[in-house]
């Protein structure tokens, strides 16, 4: 061969090579293929460091809308709108005390979009709480928690209170009177510890209550550095942490072995479809993982994969259509209605009424009763109790059903009712009658911090679901009750904080009887 | 040679710890306590040393007309300053709730928070307020008077001008 032709041949070649580069970058990236078979769907999922979060084939269970409702990808949807729209709003926001109004108003009457996408960002975070909400009271109804799913659970508690702090960091950043007083009494809450320990007499030795008001404000007043500690929670640590513990929750899905579902969940199934068929016959005895053989129990062992589909297109696509639907009602929300925004801060004279964001509002009736117990006693003791249900509740009758258990739908009724006439009956006693400061001006202040309505209620929720269990000789029976109230108790005193609760926090039927000063 | 077990382990059995490397432990612990004690460190640094708030003590001048009884509040302080027949006597209007401030009613103070009262000498008459609204030291100085916002003075304390 003559050099001129070596020359020619790989001259070409580089040409033929440059016009194929497109496509071969392409195939570097994708490495498996267009998931058209089995096989090369498998390696749609499990060759994207995103998508393998996934399974590669999913129950046809865990695809019936009735299985989840959808609540836990609308959450994560719920939080991508409100990252994605948060990202743009940091374009424009300043957060500087006043300058960050200001910025806020700009971003609401000059910058182009700047309504709109403001609009989305407040509808989606909202959305995302009560859809999170929602996703626990499914995942409690369907007795989901169980073994092997306690630690999910527990992850999902985490995800509760951090999507909450989230939504409270960023309800102060416009710098407006509601968000100015919703962090004063935040902050005072994080040091009511003090009823306590004043009442003890120890608050000049441990000053939890003072400390942790400290950390929050970087002050001893709310400011400047008050409002960058809250502008760092909420883009930087709490998104991090959130993300974090969203791919944990994923993850731990797929490792405990898909969602939960009824024993007889394949019997329940009407038949497969012919195009559906099991990739091998034999189930595996042992699972591989991680380079090295994995003894025991893992929640693949034994299983074959009957009754799964390939997760590309049927749970994709499923995911897409939710993520499809909250993004149509955000839009929707934020053609509809405004964000707020009030007058600027002013810490001479409080918003009457100062109300927080209405998933608070029940809390803040409860804390018009004592500081301490109402925002960090109650609190507390529910989030440990949440997350001790799976730890207590050992059963297996009816899990992935819904109200499975001994009881059943029936039981969730009457623990409905009871949860919610117990908690109207205090309401209307403490509305009516008021509470221990006016009928014993001199008892002593820990009385008073204690001795809560909210802390009768949880008695009270408590002795019941302790009947319960009796009752019907089962742990879970009890958790149904307990929860059954515990979530009557918030929506009841969510609507009274909500709809009738006025100036000064008096109560009136409706804002028309409001006083005009 | 040194004897480990008697019967042939697996590799997939647990090392016996003996044989595991000293310094290779060690090295270990000596990590792990450098990180908590890095990571000690990094929690110190969020609790301000030095509190950027506004000085705390200020001084009033009282208006020469000011009523007996009714209250004086210093631009940009949650404080009253009032007068009344035995002197001067400055009186704090967070509410010791949650931080709002009162407002001066008939009976005495009400917060618009969560509707807590306090009598006019600032002790609690209704509501989750779990302390009196303190009154606060004032001196005089001249023909003005210094508050200092951090400390707090029995109810019936009294200054002449
Ligand atoms: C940001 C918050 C959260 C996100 C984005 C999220 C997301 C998800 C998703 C996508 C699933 C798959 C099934 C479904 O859609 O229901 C799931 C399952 C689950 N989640 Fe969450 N979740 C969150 C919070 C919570 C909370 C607050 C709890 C309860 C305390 C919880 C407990 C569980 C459990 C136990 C499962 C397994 C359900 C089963 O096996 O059937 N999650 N989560
Ligand atoms: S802040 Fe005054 S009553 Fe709550």
């Amino acid at each position: 061969m003559s050099d001129q032709s070596r020359s020619d041949s790989a001259l070409r070649k580089f040409f033929t090579d440059l016009t194929r580069a497109p496509r071969r970058i392409y195939e570097a990236a994708f490495r498996s293929g267009a998931p058209v078979t089995d096989r090369t769907r498998s390696g749609f999922v499990f060759n994207n460091v995103f998508l393998h979060l996934h399974p590669v084939r999913t129950h046809r269970w865990s695809l019936r809308w009735t299985t989840t409702l959808g609540l836990g990808m609308a959450s994560t949807a719920a939080f991508l709108i409100a990252l994605v729209t948060g990202v743009l709003l940091m374009f424009y926001y300043k957060p500087y005390p006043d300058v960050a109004y200001n910025s806020i108003k700009d971003i609401h009457f000059v910058v182009p979009t700047g309504r709109f996408i403001r609009n989305i960002h407040r509808w989606s975070a909202n959305l995302m709480v009560l859809m999170v909400m929602l996703h626990m009271v499914r995942a409690f109804y369907t007795s989901a928690y169980r073994t092997p799913r306690e630690f999910n659970w527990l992850v999902g508690m985490g995800l509760l209170v951090v999507t909450l702090g989230l939504s409270f960091t960023g309800y102060l950043l416009p710098w407006d009177q509601l968000a100015y007083w919703a962090i004063t009494i935040g902050a005072n809450i994080a040091q009511s510890p003090r009823e306590l320990t004043d009442a003890l007499g120890v608050t000049s030795v441990v000053d939890v209550g003072g400390l942790q008001r400290q950390l929050l404000l970087g002050s001893d007043t709310v400011g400047e550095e008050a409002l960058i500690r809250f502008y760092l929670l909420h883009v930087m640590i709490l998104p991090l942490l959130i993300g974090v513990l969203m791919a944990v929750h994923f993850w731990r899905i797929r490792k405990d072995g898909g969602l939960t579902r009824p024993a007889d969940a394949d019997e329940r199934l009407e038949p497969r479809r012919p195009d559906v068929y099991p990739v091998f016959t034999e189930a595996p005895q042992k699972t591989y993982q991680l380079a090295a053989i994995v003894r025991g129990r893992s929640s693949a062992v034994g299983r074959g994969p009957e009754n799964t589909v390939p997760s590309m297109p049927h749970l994709f696509y499923a995911e897409l259509g939710v993520l499809m639907v909250t993004t149509l009602v955000c839009l929707a929300l934020s053609l509809a209605a405004d964000a707020p925004l009030k007058e600027l801060a002013n810490p001479g004279v409080p918003e009457n009424p100062a109300k927080a964001p209405w998933y608070f509002l029940g809390l803040q009736e409860l804390v018009s009763y004592s500081a301490f117990m109402g925002g960090v006693g109650l609190p507390a003791i529910a989030v440990i109790g949440l997350g001790l249900i799976p730890f207590l509740d050992r059963e297996q009758l009816g899990s992935g059903a819904w109200f499975g258990g001994p009881g059943g739908r029936w039981l969730a009724f009457r623990s409905a009712a009871f949860g919610l006439g117990l908690t109207l009956a205090i309401e209307v006693f403490a509305i009516r009658f008021g509470w221990i400061r006016e009928w014993y001006p001199h008892v002593p202040q820990l009385v008073i911090t204690v001795i809560n309505p909210g802390t009768i209620l949880a008695l009270g929720y408590a002795a019941y679901s302790l009947w319960l269990v009796k009752r019907y000789n089962s742990a879970r029976s009890g958790a149904m009750g307990l929860f059954t109230c515990a979530m009557c108790g918030f929506v009841v005193l969510t609507v009274i904080g909500t709809y009738f609760r006025g100036p000064n926090w008096g109560f009136f039927w409706s804002p028309a009887d409001w006083p005009t000063h | 040679m040194r004897q480990t077990t008697a019967t042939p382990s697996s590799r997939l059995d647990p090392e016996p710890v003996a044989r595991r490397d000293f310094l290779g432990i060690a090295s270990l612990a000596s990590m792990l306590s450098a990180m908590l004690l890095a990571g000690i460190g990094m929690l110190r640094l969020p609790k301000a040393a030095v509190l950027p708030s506004a000085s705390k003590k200020f001084s009033v001048q009282l208006p020469e007309s000011l009523p007996l009884g009714s209250p004086y509040v210093p631009p940009g302080r949650n404080v009253a300053v009032f007068r009344d027949a035995k002197g001067v006597y400055a009186m704090s209007l967070v509410c010791t709730h949650l931080g709002c401030i009162v407002k001066q009613a008939p009976d005495g103070f009400e917060c618009p928070c969560h509707g807590s009262r306090f009598a006019p000498d600032g002790s609690v008459s209704k509501g989750p307020a779990p302390k009196s609204l303190p009154c606060l030291r004032i001196t005089a100085a001249g023909d003005k008077f210094i508050v200092d916002e951090e400390v707090s003075v029995p109810a019936d304390t009294r200054v002449q001008a």
